[in-house]
């Protein structure tokens, strides 16, 4: 039914990039995540896929703390990178980001020049010294994105004038400019045609190489090709967590054989 | 089965009108637009109307303002009259008034009229009084004062006529008034009219009503609104330094860091309500608080723009908040995701993006404040008060004036219909004013947008 997946790849144990313990969400009394554990292996791209308000979102947004922004949102138990517990009061949530990546479902470049939206990061965290220095992560950055040969003679053309595919890249370039060791995705390829998709995902499997990538997809198939783990998330529970052939293949919980078959969701 | 044919009939029926006949829902659909498109079509002409005409009325009333009626004669400036003992000492030159002046400038006038050939019943040197302006004296008084070798020479003077004159020639004052008038006779007209034929007397365009002071009751022919402009300036300059820097920064918080609760709700009530104080209320404030209080000078324009800072401020908030509102959240989160800090986040990203709606936002609380006549009645900002341009900055903002519509206000309040038409020539200026902010208001809110 769904595209097998690849056997070469490499299924065996990884260092734990990061690691979650009994995390608990609330959105005022609005219980979002239930007492969720899961190891996320470094160099490694993990699929998050449920019906929708399962909780995806709120969860990867705990990875980089994105949901301190939200008022009434309060995070309880513990989340581990390299052994740091990140809503440790000596962590700086801004350093912690510039660590943790993101990429969001909707494109959202800065109303700036495609350059400046690379440079942007890069600059506010001084990784370059000069103006070469930053050309040069700029270039890099963008091939990471795959997206150079398209923008090369228009980098200082607003980032808001490219198509929607195009934009997706450009955020995707931006968010890898930082250098980050891990990068969030959050149904990165929503607003994409098949071609952007098939291109982004080619992306994310070359960026397994350096990062720990961590998806969030509505498409069985995008995970199914993209992902080595897959965890399947309901009502806010952490259902089941494993090797993506196997949960695509032999699921040990019904609910999640119901949702990889269509039946709820 | 039964509901499928059921539709197809239904189809059917409906297939029998044909697309090129309006159906009477749609009929009724497409009257009721027109109507309302009618609506408001009336109601953008009856604005259009309403503002032609007021605007054709102002122009109207307040264009003389803009132009006054001169005498130039030249002027024997007699060396026993005004330099007794011929030393051309200031000092000396300084102890004739200008009771001194007043014959001289009399004589030229009389003297104009036997040069001309004029026939008038007016036979003696006094009768010219009622043509010259009570400043007269005075300007040629300054001019000796300011350059003792005229002395003794015969200078040519462009003196001020009298309002009544000037009236005459622009017919606000008619012939048969003049019975009940006591300043000025029919021969005196008969008079003006013989002068206007040989180009002694002419209405002339009066750079002084845009830049001079203000004068007493009873010679409207010299208030100008410069004095006046300047306060309205300084007080400007102390509404954009405070209510700019404070509104931003109050509505940068609220919006962007305050945490969501019954404090922050109720200073976003609070300021809200602010907005819809009357003006005058802040004008009793400022009386309370800076002058009664503080011991801040009255009738300063820094105190006037203390009050209308106060009273810019939620205009200002309102305004911010609302265009850090519309800037996309995502944005923050973009910022945010690269490893932004909140205040990076703003200063580098929000605050840009909402920069035109902020400066729209100010320029509109400026040319409210521009406008405020109210508050300034309270602080003393309204009456006869500065004959003269402040010496300096300082001066600007401590000692008193007035501001333009206070000033306007305050001719329109005085008895003698010369007057009146100088109302309406200041709220032309203070228009022109208003419509300047705006354009610039419009000129940076493209000159940002621009840059997407
Ligand atoms: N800002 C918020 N305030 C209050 N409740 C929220 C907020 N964001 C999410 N929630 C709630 O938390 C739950 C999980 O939402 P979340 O966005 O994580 O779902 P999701 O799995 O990402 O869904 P989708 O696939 O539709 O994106 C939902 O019940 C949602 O209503
Ligand atoms: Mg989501």
């Amino acid at each position: 039914m769904y595209d097998t997946p690849n056997t070469e790849r490499d299924v065996d144990q990884k260092e734990i990039k990061i690691e979650a313990r009994g995390v608990q969400v609330f959105y005022g009394t609005t219980h979002a995540i239930k007492d969720v554990d899961v190891d996320i292996e470094d160099k490694t791209v993990t699929a998050f896929i449920g019906p929708s308000g399962c909780g995806k979102s709120t969860f990867l947004r705990c990875l980089n703390r994105m949901n301190d922004t939200i008022d009434i949102c309060r995070v309880e138990g513990k989340i581990e990178i390299d052994g740091d517990d990140i809503y440790d009061k000596r962590v700086d949530p801004v350093q912690l980001r510039a660590k943790v990546g993101m990429v969001f479902q909707k494109p959202n470049p800065f109303p700036k020049s495609i350059y400046d939206n690379i440079a942007y990061g890069p600059r506010i965290h001084g990784l370059a010294k000069t103006k070469a220095d930053l050309d040069e992560i700029v270039e890099k950055s963008l091939r990471r994105g795959a997206i150079w040969d398209e923008v090369k003679d228009r980098l200082h053309a607003p980032g808001t004038g490219l198509s929607g595919g195009q934009q997706q890249r450009l955020c995707i370039a931006r968010a890898v400019a930082t250098e980050p060791e891990v990068l969030l995705m959050d149904e990165p390829c929503s607003a994409l045609d098949p071609i952007a998709t098939a291109q982004v995902e080619e992306l994310i499997d070359e960026l397994r190489e350096n990062y720990s990538v961590v998806i969030v997809t509505h498409s069985m198939q995008q995970a199914a090709r993209v992902s080595q783990k897959t965890a399947f998330f309901h009502l806010g529970n952490l259902v089941e967590f494993g090797e993506t052939g196997k949960i695509f293949t032999n699921p040990e919980d019904s609910r999640t054989e119901s949702y990889i078959t269509g039946r709820i969701g | 089965m039964t509901d499928a044919s059921m539709d197809n009939a239904a189809e059917g029926a409906r297939r029998t009108i044909s697309l090129y006949a309006d159906d009477d829902l749609t009929r009724k659909r497409n009257a009721a637009e027109k109507r309302f498109q009618a609506y408001g079509i009336a109601a953008i002409a009856a604005g259009l109307f309403f503002l032609i005409v007021l605007l054709v009325s102002i122009v109207g009333s307040g264009v003389g303002a803009f132009q006054q009626t001169f005498i130039t004669v030249p002027v024997y400036l007699d060396e026993a009259k005004l330099d007794k003992n011929g030393n051309r000492d200031v000092e000396d030159i300084k102890k004739v008034s200008t009771f001194g002046y007043n014959p001289l400038i009399e004589q030229a006038v009389f003297d104009k009229v036997t040069e001309n050939g004029i026939a008038t019943p007016l036979a003696k040197r006094g009768d010219m009084k009622a043509l010259l302006s009570a400043s007269a004296a005075a300007q040629v008084r300054d001019t000796v004062i300011a350059n003792p070798d005229l002395i003794g020479q015969t200078v040519e003077f462009r003196i001020l006529a009298s309002s009544r004159v000037d009236g005459y020639l622009k017919g606000r004052v008619k012939r048969e008034d003049v019975e009940r008038d006591k300043n000025i006779d029919a021969e005196h007209l008969d008079l003006v009219d013989a002068f206007v034929a040989s180009g002694v007397i002419q209405k002339q365009f009066n750079v002084d009503f845009i830049l001079g002071a203000d004068a007493s009751e009873s010679r409207p022919e010299q208030a100008g609104i410069g004095v006046a402009m300047l306060g309205s300036f300084f007080m400007m300059i102390v509404v954009l330094l405070l209510s700019l820097p404070i509104g931003v920064a109050a509505s940068i918080y609220l919006e962007e860091f305050a945490p969501q609760n019954r404090w922050t709700d109720m200073i976003e009530v609070n300021i809200s309500n602010l907005a819809a104080v009357p003006s005058i209320v802040f004008g009793i404030l400022g009386l309370a608080v800076f002058i009664q209080f503080a011991h801040l000078p009255q009738s300063a324009p820094l105190v006037g723009g203390l009050v209308l800072t106060l009273m810019t401020l939620p205009t200002i908030i309102i305004s911010t908040r609302a265009s850090l509102k519309a800037v996309p959240p995502s944005i923050r989160d973009a910022a945010l995701g690269v490893g932004a800090s909140k205040m990076q986040a703003v200063f580098h990203h929000v605050l840009p993006l909402a920069m035109p709606g902020i400066l729209t936002g100010t320029i509109i609380g400026l040319a409210q404040a521009l406008g405020e006549t109210a508050p300034l009645l309270l602080i003393g900002m309204v009456g006869y008060i500065a004959t003269n341009y402040p010496g300096g900055i300082a001066e600007g903002f401590l000692s008193p004036n007035s501001a333009m519509p206070a000033q306007i206000y305050e001719w329109a309040k005085r008895a003698d219909p010369a007057y009146y038409e100088r109302a309406w020539g200041g709220i032309i200026i203070l228009l022109v004013f208003l419509l300047t902010m705006n354009i610039i208001a419009i000129i940076l809110r493209r000159r940002f947008e621009r840059r997407w």
